[in-house]
């Protein structure tokens, strides 16, 4: 076929190569933390975070920091950073990899019933007294629920071994009202403090942050974070369809459990230590693909990044906007993610019509 | 030698209907075949069983079931379906360069030669930066075939290439231009199976035509042969004279009424 159609400029995909991009997202997140640790009542500044970290491998302090502020950092700051960035990284790249399993920028790890499934086992531990693991009970039930909702979900959606990811979303729709109504009756029998942790846990904290929760979070979400983008040729195969990735060799239904058992984990996870946390699973790879376009092999990693980063400084926000008092960080994600989740559907539609 | 694809006696049953009875087919070596009949015939149920999608015992596709999975088959048979969804704005390289995927863990600046070269040979080399998004349906079915030649491209061995309505959103240079991009392929070895609607585009290029009625074989033979008023009537229910191309050695087929 030697004639072409005369093609415009228009449409044209000029985007940032993916070093480049990946480059910039380490900069920002590496920058977000040293903002984040360093800002609270004890100011820690940049040069003293570094001195207070390379302190205990014999280095002599650059510049000077007190004890106090060395404490700060090493028992509050550094592990709620940690937390915020490790959940932040979860969530965004299982948004990613469920939008292009989906083959939908609209879908949401909220879909596969993972945050509602950890809601309802949280209201549980705490209506039902469960106190076997002491301060662990409710994030170890909550990561059980999360597990065993995603499991029902994927089971209601499979036959003979297939997925049926058009089954999945609308069983997720079932699964998340039961369990939306099991939470209703449990806040219903709640006693007024019970009805307080619930509630607050609902908004989303990483408030409770310690060493203990960032290392029981830290596999399961760096499992996520580093799994999922070893699919992303696969995801790339799967915009041509499920039939489609197979004519090109792909395994589709291994690489669908694969996606869904790894999003479990590090969503669950996340949804464990830090109660749900809404839009950035949405939003995140929603920008990224924006800016630098659908491919799987860039936007994963990079929505890791960037999920991370937004969540440090959403965090941020959340405790020194009203200091001393902390806004629930699911108010915050949600208040600043849904207007600007409409922004960019409004800027899309804009473009496509113009 | 042993023919590309084989059927032998292939019958497929939903639901108390026969959508294919006792089919036998065989596809050769650089062989262009089309596949015709009317809207329900079986034809795309007949090419999905050779794509895999339906595994089934007596579909033999480069001497093994259709339906075995890996990436070696992946790279010896690739297939166009009639629609491809376009769910995100990937550019039209990188959605050739899809049909890399089964040769190698990332794609090389060879890979990117070859998804160049296939865009060049549907006509389409100056849309590579292009959004799929923006382009026509015709466009987007013509990457796509891009993509179907990308994925064949450089494989040692035999090669099956399995077309359902290529030429369906074309206009009508680019029906012939992929139809004479059909014949190319063939003409490289490539045993090519089309699923076509316009009879005198598989009178003019297709070695052989078969043609599908109710679910059965009616006939499976070079266009002179299968293509008489007679077939066409019992296959299609509608009359037609069938006459010489004035200029190509081929059947010419008219509407009778």
């Amino acid at each position: 076929m030697e004639r072409g159609l005369p093609l415009t400029r228009r449409g044209r995909a000029v985007r940032p190569g993916a070093a480049l991009t990946l480059t910039v997202l380490t900069g920002l997140l590496v920058g977000a933390v040293v903002l984040a640790v360093g800002s609270g009542a004890v100011r820690i500044s940049p040069a003293q975070v570094l001195s207070i970290l390379l302190a205990p491998l014999g280095a002599g302090p650059l510049t000077p920091f007190d004890e106090q502020q060395a404490a700060v950092l090493w028992v509050i700051r550094l592990p709620r950073v940690l937390l915020g960035a490790l959940v932040g990284a979860g969530l965004a790249v299982a948004g990613a990899a469920l939008q292009g399993l989906f083959r939908n920028p609209l879908a949401d790890p909220g879909l596969m019933g993972i945050t509602s499934g950890a809601a309802l086992a949280a209201a549980l531990s705490v209506v039902l007294g469960l106190h076997a693991l002491g301060t662990y009970s409710l994030p170890a039930a909550a990561f059980a629920g999360s597990l065993i909702s995603t499991a029902l979900v994927s089971l209601l959606a499979q036959d003979r071994g297939r997925v049926n990811v058009t089954t999945m979303l609308l069983a997720g729709i079932a699964i998340n009202a039961l369990c939306g109504a099991g939470t209703g009756l449990m806040t219903f029998l709640a006693t007024d403090e019970q009805l307080r942790t619930i509630t607050f846990w609902n908004l989303g904290s990483l408030g409770g942050a310690t060493w203990p929760t960032v290392l029981s979070a830290l596999p399961l979400i760096l499992l996520g974070a580093f799994g999922l983008p070893l699919t992303a040729r696969a995801l790339n195969a799967l915009t041509l369809g499920e039939h489609g990735a197979a004519h090109l060799g792909v395994p589709v239904t291994r690489v669908k459990w694969l996606i869904i058992t790894l999003v479990a984990l590090s969503v669950g996870a996340g949804v464990a230590v830090a109660g749900s946390i809404g839009f950035i699973g949405l939003v995140v790879p929603h920008l990224l693909r924006l800016l630098t376009g659908p491919n799987h092999a860039t936007l994963l990693p990079a929505s890791a990044l960037l999920g991370a980063t937004l969540l440090i400084l959403a965090d941020l926000l959340a405790r020194t906007v009203a200091a001393p008092a902390e806004v629930p960080i699911g108010i915050l994600t949600a208040l600043l993610g849904a207007p600007f989740f409409l922004y960019l559907l409004r800027q899309t539609r804009r473009a496509e019509s113009a | 030698m042993t023919p590309l694809i084989e059927v032998t006696a292939l019958t497929h049953t939903v639901q108390g209907r026969q959508l294919l009875r006792d089919v036998h087919l065989t596809l050769r070596r650089g062989e262009l075949l089309a596949v015709l009949g009317r809207n329900g015939a079986g034809k795309s149920t007949l090419l999905r069983h050779l794509t895999g999608e339906l595994g089934r015992r007596g579909v033999t596709v480069l001497g093994g079931p259709a339906h075995r999975p890996g990436t070696e088959l992946a790279r010896h048979r690739a297939a166009l379906p009639q629609h491809t969804p376009a769910p995100f704005a990937f550019s039209v390289l990188d959605t050739v360069l899809l049909g890399r995927i089964p040769h190698g863990p990332r794609d090389t600046l060879h890979d990117r030669d070859v998804a160049r070269a296939c865009l060049d040979r549907v006509g389409l080399r100056g849309a590579a930066g292009r959004d799929i998004q923006t382009l026509s349906g015709g466009e987007q079915q013509r990457v796509h075939l891009a993509r179907t030649l990308a994925q064949l491209h450089g494989t040692p061995g035999d090669r099956v290439l399995l077309l359902d309505e290529p030429t369906a959103s074309l206009d009508l240079a680019h029906q012939h231009a992929t139809l004479r991009l059909a014949r190319d392929l063939c003409g490289e070895g490539v045993g090519v199976l089309a699923v076509l609607h316009d009879l005198n585009l598989a009178a003019q290029y297709a070695d052989r035509v078969l043609l599908l009625s109710d679910g059965e074989v009616l006939t499976c033979a070079p266009p002179e042969t299968a293509l008489t008023s007679e077939h066409i009537r019992a296959a299609y229910g509608h009359d037609v004279l069938v006459t010489r191309h004035p200029c190509l050695s081929c059947p010419l087929i008219v509407s009778a009424g």
